[in-house]
């Protein structure tokens, strides 16, 4: 039973018994010819029941395996190193890694659901629509044909398709945007207190990622499932999530409230994020780009891994890679010299806003 | 209605009137795809000009025919119909010579910096090739001198080093500085920008794109900006000008400055306020404009009148999807195909 148990995480806003899912101290690496591929160091986290916790971080840096490594999706070159995964429902705690194939396969979809990033590659390209949605419950629950559509003409309806057109279909008759919508009904199909969304609108335009954000916006509301969103994306993260944590070289190095990431970041990788997004809105804002390139996760710096492109870093930085630590309510950060990130945050914010004024 | 942009006159060209000094013009450009019985009009008579030294952008979202038109302008592709001039010549009555300098003064970067560069050529190989083909330089020795000042111009370094490398051993920002470096070899006076940012990492997307506005200030550089990404586009083009593009046609062109904060054209206010912004505040309290409908029209079965009207929440039965608008001057150097906006401000 004590395998069951982990400790609280200071800066999560609740205590651990009372989230569905609870990360904890996971190592994910992959086996690649030059060497070790370390995706996913030491991350913690808890999502709470009918949150959404965005993942945001650039290419490489480890997000997508987590997800895949939440739900134990993992290519057989990744191997979970260490760590422990709680999942809670109605009371249960079950320990994620320790599952049989069995418990696996109805802890997936049931309990905590996938929307891809490529909505073509997650349909069966020779199966009509109606097939893979009664072949999805089917795989869980024994359930009449005509109810499975019943529930499926409803969910259709819910993210604005129509039902019995969609049914009829194969994946390649629909639009992208069509099939992401599909993608994000079969996903509810079973109810799932969790979906773990990886990039669900990035190949999408910029109207038809309007209407999906939108749709999982009032679905979450209606429905209370927790979500986490996993995106390169700053903009999405500012638009739905509750929180958010910032993925660095396979690290969470930080993690706040929506505002407190967007407007009191207190790490240097956050605030150049937040200081090389442009946005349309206001006047002309100058950018500032982040030094060097993101790195290579086989041969990581030593220290911080962030140090080499970071304009706060010091030799401590280079010698020692700092804790993600507890620096005010529900915030946390990787980050020796965070207070100082404080005072340049707030000169970053000044100067947007002065920007955006001018237009006014 | 001049009244309220009077703070922006330095910025505002006037679109509307014949420019001289334009570099590059399509004029009625189509383009067509498929056989006799599926036909489609990628790019459906597309006018602009672009002067000496600015930007133009062009904006759509996918399948609208931007890179299509990227294409027709750079030379690549023939139009089905309508002409390309360059320095108000028209490119394909061109005699040789002139149609081989035309072919060195554009140059294209492409979007993907994985596919672009020859993955069995050294970038010392990828970069000498133009040079030596149009005989720009005189033997290695200058040729490699040649490599590292462009290095340095498109900001890699240590050049030595980077030349010596295949392109899968480059990081993909240092990929794209080299597929601009390759397009410097040549000297161009224009560069169309396919999407030339939009696979590069968050981070270093902004010092591309520095790069690249430098080289526009250090070589009175022409550019035609393709780019799906708003932001991007008023970022980049702020000196500019953008110009939106729906499913083959244009639907408006205006400054930057004032397309993105006054846009006149329905799908332009939609695009803009359907862009979710980086700022949680900001995003969550952005006026939503609803459309009638999410479809995006097949170019195999288009609308009739405007090819926007059966999303558009301005729509007026009888107009609208009668009769397809064109691109007309506002008066106040913008232009916009809409028939709603024209009745609205009185244009001819």
């Amino acid at each position: 039973m004590d395998n069951l148990v982990v400790e609280k995480l200071p800066w999560s806003k609740g205590n651990a018994e009372d989230a569905l899912l609870s990360v904890r101290d996971m190592y994910i690496e992959y086996q690649a010819e030059r060497g070790q591929v370390k995706a996913v160091r030491g991350v913690s986290f808890d999502i709470f029941p009918g949150e959404n916790l965005s993942l945001i971080g650039e290419s490489g840096c480890g997000k997508t395996t987590l997800g895949l490594g939440l739900i134990r999706l993992l290519v057989k070159t990744a191997t979970i190193k260490q760590g422990k995964i709680i999942y809670r429902r109605d009371g249960m705690a079950q320990d994620v890694l320790a599952m049989e194939q069995d418990e696996l396969r109805h802890f997936r979809w049931q309990d905590c659901a996938m929307v891809f990033q490529s909505a073509l590659s997650a349909f069966n390209p020779v199966l009509r629509i109606r097939e893979q949605m009664y072949e999805t419950v089917k795989a869980h629950r024994p359930t009449p044909r005509s109810e499975v559509y019943d529930i499926s003409r409803q969910l259709l309806a819910r993210v604005q398709l129509e039902p019995d057109r969609v049914l009829r279909s194969y994946p390649h008759e629909l639009s992208g945007g069509m099939r992401q919508r599909v993608l994000i009904a079969m996903s509810l199909l079973l109810n799932p207190p969790i979906i773990i969304l990886d990039e669900p609108t990035t190949a999408l335009d910029i109207l038809t990622q309007r209407t999906i954000i939108d749709l999982l916006r009032a679905l979450q509301n209606e429905l209370g499932f927790a979500m986490m969103f996993i995106s390169h994306d700053l903009s999405l993260a500012a638009e739905l999530a509750d929180h958010v944590a910032t993925m660095y070289a396979g690290r969470i190095v930080e993690c706040g409230t929506v505002n407190q990431t967007f407007y009191e970041p207190r790490h240097p990788y956050t605030l150049g994020l937040i200081k090389a997004v442009p946005t349309v809105t206001g006047g002309f804002e100058d950018l500032t780009s982040i030094a060097g390139t993101p790195p290579d996760l086989i041969d990581l710096p030593t220290g911080c891994k962030f140090h080499v492109r970071c304009p706060f870093a010091t030799d401590r930085c280079e010698r020692q890679e700092p804790d993600l630590v507890h620096i005010g309510p529900e915030h946390a950060a990787a980050c020796f010299y965070w207070s100082e990130v404080e005072r340049q945050a707030d000169v970053a914010w000044d100067q947007i806003k002065a920007a955006r004024g001018e237009s006014v | 209605m001049r009244a309220d942009t009077v703070h922006l006159a330095d910025t505002v060209r006037p679109a509307d009137t014949v420019h001289p000094a334009a570099l590059i013009e399509a004029r009625n450009l189509s383009r067509s795809f498929g056989s006799r019985r599926r036909r489609i009009w990628a790019v459906d008579e597309v006018s602009f000009q672009v002067p000496e030294g600015d930007i133009l952008c062009l904006v759509g979202e996918s399948g609208c025919g931007k890179t299509t038109t990227g294409k027709v302008v750079a030379g690549l592709l023939k139009p089905s119909e309508g002409e390309v001039l360059f320095e108000g010549q028209n490119i394909w009555e061109m005699d040789r010579k002139a149609f081989k300098r035309y072919r060195t003064a554009v140059q294209l970067i492409h979007q993907d910096p994985y596919a672009s560069l020859n993955p069995m050529q050294r970038v010392y190989d990828i970069i000498t090739a133009p040079l030596f083909r149009h005989s720009l330089v005189s033997g290695r020795a200058h040729a490699w001198q040649r490599c590292i000042e462009l290095f340095h111009i498109v900001g890699l370094t240590p050049p030595e080093d980077l030349l010596r490398k295949h392109p899968h051993e480059l990081s993909g920002g240092q990929r794209q500085r080299v597929s601009v470096a390759r397009a410097l070899t040549v000297n161009p006076s224009f560069i169309v920008a396919d999407e030339a940012v939009s696979m590069v990492d968050v981070s270093i997307r902004v010092s591309l794109l520095r790069m690249l506005g430098r080289l526009r200030e250090a070589f009175g550089l022409t550019f035609l900006f393709i780019t799906h990404d708003l932001a991007l586009a008023k970022y980049f083009a702020w000196e500019g000008r953008i110009v939106v593009m729906y499913v083959g046609s244009l639907v408006e062109v205006a400054d930057t400055p004032r397309l993105v904060s006054d846009p006149l054209h329905p799908y332009t206010q939609a695009l803009l306020s359907a862009v979710p912004e980086a700022d949680p505040e900001l995003t969550r309290n952005k006026e939503r404009i609803p459309l009638r409908s999410q479809d995006i029209p097949s170019l195999l079965n288009l609308p009739t009148g405007c090819r926007f009207h059966p999303r558009c929440p301005r729509f007026v039965e009888g107009l609208c999807d009668v009769e397809r608008p064109e691109l007309l001057p506002t008066g106040d150097g913008r232009q916009v195909a809409c028939h709603v906006v024209a009745r609205e401000r009185g244009m001819a």
